[in-house]
């Protein structure tokens, strides 16, 4: 679980790119609190994944992307959605299944999509995008834009065989996809260790893939290595297999709470106050810039009272009309 | 019968016919592209995909691992990009492999996404017995995939809506899945020549009009319905033979119309009866056609076993024309 040390550029970021970075983690940190708040007050129909914890993980590598790019995603998908630029009212809107939200209240928060900046969808089945991330590399191949597929998937997917299917054909076909690997070490409610046989990048090394390990926690790690492997997967020469170690912070799920039985409050607290990703690019950011932390704070404020605006929007925005049921069954 | 007007025709097989519209769509359209196992140089086991890579090269034309949830994964998400895939399955028994691709994927992403994202992909794959291939290369799973929606079904009985059902698939921005029954590759027929020989899909075919008995046969079925038929009119009675052409979606409003007229209606597929496409259409016309019915729907469907692999008892399991010629005459004569 110790990734291997990596040298990183002292200065990966102008200071506009590092600032909107900073800004794209809060942005997610905000608003997973906000969305864990309307599941305990019962405002929100159904559960929730947190992507709390990871939120360098989306945002390094989302920051090379552009709308033309695509992404797949997971059940633990509003970082990825938010990272691509999606924006926080039809995100909330969606999550409590608003007709204003990004699918008409219709797939919520385990099938979000926003097709618009990119976004081919969260998706409920582990593993289950892997297919359409390699498809969308297919097609970026086929006419030859140079658009690049990130497919965002936990270590869980670790155990599908559909993964390994389509990173066959992607190397076979040098396909632009980069996968991404989450390991935030846990497969729901059990410890990768004892599901996962032999070492995880030995698996696309097998297929003859790229591969990469980093510190997920760090984002000028994350991203200084995104962008090797998707500068070499625009220019054709192949895909790439992106392990990043991880953590979530809260379970499996919002109502996920009694956890001791899987991992230890003590190991929740170490990963929290010494490798939260926000914490460690404040102190980078305050050391390599002229940032102070009330500049930081006032990003964050600014950020608090979007989401404010936001769910507020959500929570007065109608329920699609009854005779949605039947709409958008066939195109 | 219900596509007058389409021009000139010219006879050809039912694997020259999909080979045909395959080759007319990946020329009028460049987002066109077929996948799957032995498709390019190898054409398929069955030949039909012969020639295509020749004229379209192995770009469009391209040769998989043997990994059908992988490749149809693949074909999801580049329809959802802007391509067109045709994705070959090879024998309809795979379809279990690719389950989770068709049904939680391919079928409820428009949905899911509340319109925006649209997945036109095409499935092609067989369905069928007695070709003496055993339990897990002889099944009908077109229920299977009816059953859900979000998808299309099509199962062409004749050369002519082998070609217009395929070209109406890829046209559609839907995921469409076409069974070809592999006993029907060499059968031969007149197909419309017409480029733009596209069949709606959701609108059933009478492929001979009676008054006595409606016969509602889909796909191999079809010509066992039509044999009946012949020997029925031997013996005076005249068999009206309705072909579904899609079983999602379906036309009930053809299938109720005829079962009226004749008052009497039997519902033959090559699929297992139990909760089969059989079932589905003998209730819908039960419902619809109850007052004018003068005998309850009867069904003929494949037997609820494994396809066996002796000729003998794989015969058994199949309905034949005799058997429904057997339960016609017992149903008007009872």
């Amino acid at each position: 679980m110790t990734p291997p040390k990596t040298t990183t550029p002292k200065k990966p970021w102008t200071r506009a790119a590092a600032l909107r970075a900073y800004e794209q983690m809060m942005r997610i940190r905000v608003f997973e609190e906000h969305a864990n708040d309307l599941y305990l007050s019962a405002k929100m129909p159904g559960l929730t994944h947190m992507y709390t914890g990871q939120e360098a993980v989306a945002v390094g590598i989302c920051e090379h992307l552009t709308a033309d790019d695509t992404i797949t995603s997971t059940h633990r998908g509003h970082g990825h959605c938010v990272a691509k630029g999606a924006a926080y009212p039809e995100m909330f809107a969606e999550l409590l299944g608003r007709e204003a939200g990004y699918c008409r209240g219709k797939g919520g928060s385990m099938h979000i999509a926003d097709q618009e900046n990119g976004n081919l969808g969260a998706n409920a089945i582990v593993g289950g995008s892997a297919g359409i991330a390699t498809g969308s590399g297919f097609s970026a191949k086929a006419r030859g834009n140079g658009d690049v597929s990130v497919c965002f998937f936990g270590e869980g997917a670790l155990g599908q065989g559909l993964l390994f299917e389509v990173m066959n054909m992607a190397q076979l076909w040098k396909l632009p996809v980069i996968y991404v690997c989450e390991n935030n070490m846990y497969n729901e409610y059990t410890h990768y260790s004892e599901v996962t046989a032999g070492e995880i990048l030995g698996r696309p090394q097998a297929f003859g893939m790229r591969t990469a390990h980093v510190n997920g926690q760090d984002i000028n790690e994350v991203h200084t290595t995104a962008k090797d492997l998707i500068d070499r997967a625009r220019k054709g020469e192949g895909p790439a297999f992106m392990l990043c170690d991880t953590y979530r912070y809260h379970g499996h799920h919002v109502g996920d709470i009694a956890r001791d039985y899987y991992r230890s409050k003590d190991e929740e607290e170490e990963w929290k106050s010494t490798r939260d990703p926000i914490n460690l690019f404040t102190a980078w950011l305050t050391s390599n810039f002229k940032i102070t932390e009330d500049d930081l704070a006032s990003i964050e404020a600014q950020i608090r009272s979007e989401a404010e605006q936001a769910v507020d929007f959500a929570l007065n925005a109608p329920y699609p009309d009854d005779s949605e049921v039947d709409q958008h069954v066939y195109a | 019968m219900s596509t007058p007007n389409v021009g000139t025709t010219e006879t050809m097989t039912f694997a020259k016919a999909v080979n045909t519209a395959l080759a007319e769509e990946l020329r009028r359209d460049p987002t066109v592209f077929i996948m799957g196992e032995d498709v390019a140089e190898a054409g398929t086991p069955f030949k039909v995909l012969s020639g295509l890579v020749d004229e379209f090269g192995t770009e469009r034309v391209i040769d998989t691992p043997i990994s059908e949830a992988g490749f149809t994964g693949v074909g999801v998400g580049a329809a959802m990009t802007g391509m067109r895939p045709v994705v070959d399955i090879m024998f309809g028994d795979f379809l279990t492999l690719i389950m989770d691709q068709v049904v939680n994927q391919a079928a409820k992403i428009h949905y899911m996404s509340g319109g925006k994202l649209h997945v036109p992909l095409t499935i092609r794959t067989t369905l069928g017995a007695t070709r003496r291939s055993a339990a897990q290369h002889s099944q009908s799973l077109h229920a299977w995939v009816s059953h859900i929606p979000g998808l299309k079904v099509a199962l062409p009985s004749t050369p002519a809506d082998a070609k217009g059902l395929m070209k109406a698939a890829i046209r559609d921005d839907n995921p469409v899945i076409i069974f070809e029954d592999k006993l029907s590759f060499q059968e031969k027929g007149e197909v419309p020549t017409s480029e733009d020989f596209v069949l709606p899909l959701g609108v059933a075919d009478i492929k001979r009009e009676g008054r006595d008995v409606t016969l509602i046969a889909t796909s191999s079925m079809v010509q066992v319905a039509l044999e009946a038929a012949k020997t029925l009119a031997s013996d005076g009675i005249e068999a009206e033979v309705v072909d579904p052409r899609t079983t999602s979606p379906l036309d009930d409003a053809t299938l109720i119309e005829s079962a009226k007229k004749t008052g009497r209606c039997i519902v033959i597929d090559e699929g297992h009866r139990r909760y089969g496409a059989s079932a589905e259409i003998a209730a819908v016309v039960s419902d619809g056609a109850f007052w004018w019915l003068d005998a309850p729907v009867r069904r003929l469907a494949a037997m609820d076993v494994p396809i066996p692999f002796a000729p003998n008892l794989e015969d058994l399991t199949v309905p034949t024309p005799a058997d429904v010629v057997s339960e016609a005459v017992t149903l008007i004569n009872p």
